[in-house]
C-alpha cells in the first residue's frame, strides 16, 4: 500500500480549521509571553521580596517541568480548586506563562545592559525612576532581545501542538481525527507537518520584517 | 535672602571612599552670565557639574536654584519627587549626547514636556519644531537619532535639553566625543543660547571657546578651584602656578 494523498483533500476544510486554531492560540500565547515576560522580568530585578521570591518559584517551576505535564496541571489539575477554564484559554495561559519564563530570562539580562547615559539622559529631564523604565529602558532592552524571544516564539508554535492532549482541535489533532477516519497516518501528519511549516514560514518572514523595522530604532 | 543669585554651591565636597574628588568648593552663578569649567582630567570639573543637579550627589554642602535647595535631606520617597521636579529645570547636555535611539528626533524632543508637563500632542510639536528650528534641524524631526552625525546629534540633546524651557543649561564636555569638523556647529548653537542671555555652566577642554563666549571661568585641579576670573584675566595673566602650567600645555595646541 502507497501512499494514497487523494483523501487529504476531503479534510481539507478541518485542516484549515485546525490551522486556524493554531494560528490563534500562537498569536494569544505568544502576546502572553512577550509581555508576561516583561513583567516577569521587571518583578525579578526591581520587585519587593514578596513578589520576587513568587516570581522565581514560579519561574523555576516551569523552566523545570515538562510543558505537557503543566498543560495537565492547569486544565485538569485547576478544576480541583474550583478553576475550571476551556481548553483554549487552559492551552493560551499554559504556553503564554511557559514562554513567558523563557523571555523574562532574556529581558533580564537586557535591562542591565542598556548604557547608564539612557538613565541619565531621562533623568536630568526630570523623569521619575518607573517612568524612565517604562518609556527609556524596557523598550530599548525589549528590542535587544528581538531576535531570541522571536526563536521563543517559533518554539512556541511548535509547542503549540501540545495542546492537542487537552482538547483544543488545533492542526495536530485535526490531523489524528482524519486519521482515525480514514486510517492514513503518513498522509495527514505528513499534510499538517507542511501545514505547520508554512505558518512557520510566514512567522519567520513577519520576524525579519520587525527585526528590519527595529534596526534604524537601536 | 537677598544675597541669593541665580545658582549657589556652598562648602561643596565630595568624596568616593577615602578618594575626595570635591573639597570645599563655592561658587554663585548670577541670571544669564556663563560660567567655564577648566581643568585637568580627574579635577572633580564633571563632579561638580553633576552634583548640581543631583546626578552625582554631594556628600556636604548646599546646591541652590534661586531660592530652592536642589539636594535637601527627605525622605527617600519625597527626595525623589523633589529632585524630578527640580531637574525639569536644568537642562544638561552630556559628552556622549544620550538621545533615546528608539525614539525619533521628535519623540525625542517631546517626550519629557508630554510626560512632565502635560503638553498636548500638538503643542509637544509646536515646541519640537521651535526648539529644532533653534538649532537648525527642523528637517531631521522624522528621523532617528541613528540616522545624525554627532554634531546634529549634540544639538537635537540641546534642543531635547531646551524644551523644558530651563532656567540653567550645563554642558559636561558637550563636543568633546565629536569629529573635529563638527565642533563649530555645536558651538554655534551654543554662542546663540548665550546671546539670549541663558544661564550657562560649561565644563569643557576647549580654551577658545571658554575664552569667547564666558563670563567667567574657573579652573579646577585636584577638587578645589584653583582660580576664577573673567577669562581675560585667567587666560592671560592667571595668579597661579598651576593654572599656567594647565594653560601652558592647552593654549599651545
Amino acid at each position: 500500500m502507497g501512499l494514497d494523498f487523494t483523501v487529504v483533500p476531503d479534510y481539507f476544510g478541518a485542516l484549515l480549521m485546525g490551522a486556524g486554531w493554531t494560528v490563534a492560540i500562537t498569536i494569544c500565547a505568544g502576546l502572553l509571553s512577550f509581555f508576561g515576560g516583561i513583567v516577569f522580568a521587571v518583578i525579578a530585578l526591581y520587585g519587593h521580596w514578596a513578589l520576587r521570591l513568587p516570581v522565581r518559584a514560579f519561574a523555576f517551576l516551569f523552566m523545570g517541568t515538562p510543558l505537557l505535564l503543566q498543560l495537565f496541571l492547569i486544565y485538569f489539575g485547576l478544576i480541583e480548586v474550583g478553576i475550571d477554564l476551556p481548553a483554549f484559554a487552559a492551552g493560551v495561559i499554559g504556553l503564554g506563562l511557559h514562554f513567558a519564563v523563557y523571555n523574562s530570562e532574556l529581558i533580564q539580562a537586557s535591562i542591565p545592559a542598556v548604557d547608564k547615559g539612557q538613565y541619565e539622559g531621562a533623568r536630568t529631564l526630570g523623569l521619575s525612576r518607573g517612568q524612565t523604565l517604562r518609556r527609556i529602558v524596557i523598550p530599548q532592552a525589549v528590542r535587544a532581545v528581538i531576535p531570541p524571544m522571536g526563536n521563543n516564539m517559533i518554539a512556541l508554535l511548535k509547542d503549540s501542538a501540545l495542546v492537542s492532549v487537552i482538547g483544543v482541535m488545533e492542526l495536530n489533532l485535526s490531523a489524528q481525527q482524519a486519521i482515525s477516519r480514514t486510517y492514513r497516518p503518513f498522509e495527514f501528519y505528513l499534510a499538517a507537518a507542511f501545514c505547520y511549516y508554512i505558518i512557520n514560514l510566514a512567522l519567520e518572514a513577519g520576524l525579519r520584517h520587525l527585526e528590519r523595522r527595529i534596526a534604524a530604532s537601536r | 535672602m537677598t544675597d541669593q543669585a541665580f545658582v549657589t554651591i556652598k562648602n561643596a565636597a565630595k568624596s568616593f571612599g577615602k578618594l575626595q574628588v570635591l573639597r570645599d568648593i563655592n561658587l554663585s552663578v548670577e541670571r544669564g552670565q556663563i560660567v567655564a569649567i577648566i581643568g585637568p582630567s580627574g579635577s572633580g570639573k564633571s563632579t561638580l557639574l553633576r552634583a548640581i543637579n543631583e546626578l552625582d550627589p554631594l556628600t556636604s554642602g548646599e546646591v541652590w536654584l534661586e531660592y530652592v535647595q536642589i539636594n535637601k535631606t527627605l525622605p527617600h520617597r519625597q527626595h525623589e519627587a523633589h529632585v524630578n521636579q527640580v531637574r525639569q529645570n536644568i537642562g544638561m547636555v552630556f559628552q556622549h549626547f544620550n538621545l533615546f535611539p528608539h525614539l525619533t528626533v521628535r519623540g525625542n524632543i517631546t517626550l519629557a514636556p508630554r510626560m512632565l508637563k502635560g503638553l498636548s500632542e500638538a503643542d509637544a510639536n509646536k515646541l519640537a519644531e521651535e526648539q529644532l528650528a533653534k538649532v537648525g534641524l527642523t528637517e531631521k524631526i522624522d528621523e532617528h537619532p541613528s540616522r545624525l552625525s554627532g554634531g546634529q546629534k549634540q544639538r537635537v540633546a540641546i534642543a531635547r535639553a531646551l524644551a523644558m524651557k530651563p532656567k540653567v543649561m550645563l554642558f559636561d564636555e558637550a563636543t568633546s566625543a565629536l569629529d573635529h569638523e563638527l565642533v563649530e556647529e555645536v558651538n554655534l548653537v551654543m554662542k546663540q543660547l548665550a546671546e539670549e542671555h541663558m544661564t550657562m555652566i560649561i565644563v569643557t577642554h576647549e580654551m577658545d571657546f571658554a575664552a569667547s563666549v564666558c563670563d567667567r571661568v574657573l579652573f579646577m585641579d585636584q577638587g578645589v578651584v584653583v582660580e576664577e576670573g573673567p577669562p581675560a584675566v585667567i587666560f592671560q595673566n592667571p595668579k597661579e602656578e598651576r593654572t599656567r602650567n594647565f594653560l601652558r600645555k592647552h593654549l599651545s595646541r
